[in-house]
């Protein structure tokens, strides 16, 4: 009897290796795959999870869809065209965002990076939930020029979809909601959080800043944390910090909310991961952190809305030595996450 | 005597005509019932039916003008019965895109208890909360990724559009794609991570005068709104084709749509 019941249990046991086999390569990133995780030293996310919990489905999806070109009409771009990791997910070398037909846009590609935090999104803030934000370089006609149905259509027709999407919701139904909710859990994933700066925080691997960085934070904290907010180096909040406008009049903020203070302003970005990013501000007008420097130092142009952080000295603009320049590049240093750039997990497949 | 056989005969049958309607307005709602309730919405302008592009008309600023797309949202719908109970409807089920070129979306169909509705209020729009919902809940008209084929919604600054008219005029100057087009897309609902203007209209409807809504089983009780567009052109504000050809998200949309409240009109209701 007792052997009888062995026997049963061994076939069913075997039975479940064999149902595991067939799924090796799922399995394998089954057991690696850690969901989403709140850095110790990061704030509570502003994302509601609660409504999109990431699963490994969602995740695998969620990177098929963000490197799929067939999201634009051509079948040329994809979100990863604009958005390229190794750049920090910024399209490098582009001072506004190259789309569809080599049509530029307005505005240089921000990083998809701790979006988790972000309580709004684009450089006007204009998007206030992720879960809608694919919505717009997907029919931006200067970016993919697609419709969503289209894009349905013709993830429908590829099994590999089928696939991915019951993997992430448990039926193969494709739909608007599951492509956008799926494209979330990617890009909440993307979290950089393992810079220097953040291994030392945590006091993680015995890491400490170099003289010249710890003499940078100082500066840094002096000059730049009143925007630049740690740990996520901004505030979220939307600044004119006197670049002028350029010439195309971008008013940024006060496209969104008609407010005549907010002209010109835009959203603070993170200094994370600054060397991967160039070139810098929201038309890309600075090639390199120096041409920003000397931005702040002594470029700061005398503009309605100029925030009040760069107008304290009876001038505009902030007094950074040239030796607190160099400490001060070098504590930007430590906020670069090569961890985040080279992650197998977040790249395409 | 044989005229005043037929006419005894005439007032009998007329007796039971009336008594026959009667009945059928005797009927005691039973409110634990549902039934249908039909908000008709019938566009017209000024005097006359609204035509898309063969009619011509003229607003108050003497533009002539002919109307191409005309679209909208009608939600939040809730009713108030003779005796002064309110009912809202399943808000879920409360979003209804009424379309000029599809005559089946001028029917805004819902379900309320059996009763005798005196007052209907409805919303020109799309309320706040659902404009800030997550994407699982905003499906069928309320779709933010439906793109720019209905057009009813912004991306590029998370909102719904609540009203959508546009057209052609001599009056309106040659736009970039070289033709006279005006353009009114209004909507924004107050702004989600700071303040700007709200143009979501809620508004009332008295039915008593034209008819209350009597809605019970087993049939369809219709109110007829006659939706002037006319109203959106001629009201507080003059809006003038020439002077705003394209009104969209800005802070002159204010004065388009405080015409809004106007433009409805309650004609009849078919119980």
């Amino acid at each position: 009897m007792r052997k009888k019941i062995l026997f049963i249990l061994l076939s069913v046991f075997s039975l479940f290796i064999y149902a595991c086999k067939k799924e090796t390569a799922i399995q394998e990133t089954l057991s690696s795959f850690l969901g989403f995780k709140q850095p110790v030293n990061f704030p509570a996310p502003a994302y509601k999870m609660e409504n999109n919990p990431v699963t490994e489905g969602g995740f695998l999806l969620g990177r098929a869809l963000f490197y799929e070109p067939r999201l634009s009409r051509d079948n040329t771009i994809s979100c990863g065209s604009c958005h390229i990791q190794s750049s920090g997910f910024t399209q490098h070398g582009h001072d506004v965002s190259h789309g569809i037909d080599d049509r530029l846009g307005s505005r240089n590609s921000p990083p998809i990076m701790n979006l988790a935090w972000n309580k709004t999104f684009f450089w006007d803030g204009g998007v206030f939930d992720l879960d809608l934000q694919p919505v717009n370089p997907i029919t931006n006609p200067v970016e993919m020029d697609e419709k969503i149905e289209n894009v349905l259509l013709k993830l429908k027709q590829m099994p590999k979809y089928n696939q991915l999407f019951k993997q992430a919701f448990g039926t193969t139904e494709i739909t608007n909601v599951r492509m956008m909710k799926a494209l979330s859990q990617f890009m909440v994933m993307c979290v950089s959080a393992n810079s220097k700066y953040d291994k030392v925080m945590r006091k993680e691997d015995g890491q400490a800043f170099t003289p010249d960085e710890l003499a940078g934070y100082s500066i840094f904290k002096d000059k730049c944390s009143g925007c630049h907010t740690e740990p996520l180096f901004t505030d979220g909040s939307f600044r004119n910090n006197g670049i002028a406008a350029g010439p195309n009049n971008d008013e940024g903020r006060y496209l969104i909310t008609l407010n005549p203070a907010d002209q010109y302003k835009f959203k603070v970005p993170s200094l994370r991961n600054l060397s991967y990013t160039a070139p810098y501000m929201h038309d890309g007008r600075f090639l390199t952190l120096n041409g920003v420097l000397t931005h702040y130092t002594s470029e700061v142009k005398q503009t309605p809305n100029l925030d009040p952080v760069l107008q304290q000295n009876g001038q505009p603009g902030l007094v950074i030595s040239g030796d607190d320049k160099f400490k001060l590049l070098a504590f930007l240093k430590t906020l670069d996450d090569k961890d985040f750039v080279t992650r197998k997990d977040l790249a395409e497949q | 005597m044989k005229t005043i056989y037929i006419k005894s005969i005439l007032f009998i049958s007329l007796c039971a005509g009336l008594s026959a309607c009667s009945k059928k307005n005797d009927v005691q709602p039973e409110p634990s019932k549902k039934a249908t309730l039909s908000l008709q919405f019938d566009n017209i302008v000024g005097d006359r039916n609204l035509q898309l592009n063969t009619g011509l008309y003229t607003n108050a600023s003497g533009e002539k003008f002919t109307i191409q797309l005309l679209q909208y949202f009608i939600s939040n719908i809730k009713v108030k019965t003779t005796a002064d109970k309110e009912y809202t409807v399943d808000q879920d089920n409360s979003y209804f895109l009424v379309k000029e070129s599809d005559g089946a979306t001028q029917f805004c169909k819902v379900k309320v208890p059996e009763g005798d509705y005196k007052t209907l209020t409805f919303t020109l729009g799309v309320d706040s909360l659902r404009n800030t919902m997550d994407i699982s809940r905003r499906t069928g008209v309320l779709d933010p990724t439906g793109g720019m084929d209905d057009g009813m919604y912004w991306g590029w600054n998370s909102g719904y559009i609540f009203f959508k008219m546009e057209g052609t005029s001599e009056q309106a100057p040659v736009d970039p794609t070289g033709v006279r087009k005006f353009r009114y897309h209004i909507g924004g609902f107050g702004g989600y991570s700071a303040p700007t203007f709200n143009n979501v209209k809620t508004i009332t409807v008295d039915l008593s005068a034209a008819g209350i809504a009597r809605v019970r089983e087993g049939r369809e009780s219709n109110v007829h709104f006659f939706v002037d567009v006319m109203k959106m052109f001629n009201g507080k504000t003059n809006i003038s084709i020439a002077a705003n050809p394209q009104v969209m998200f800005s802070n002159y949309s204010v004065n388009v749509a405080n015409n809004f409240t106007s433009m409805f009109y309650h004609d009849h209701t078919e119980n």
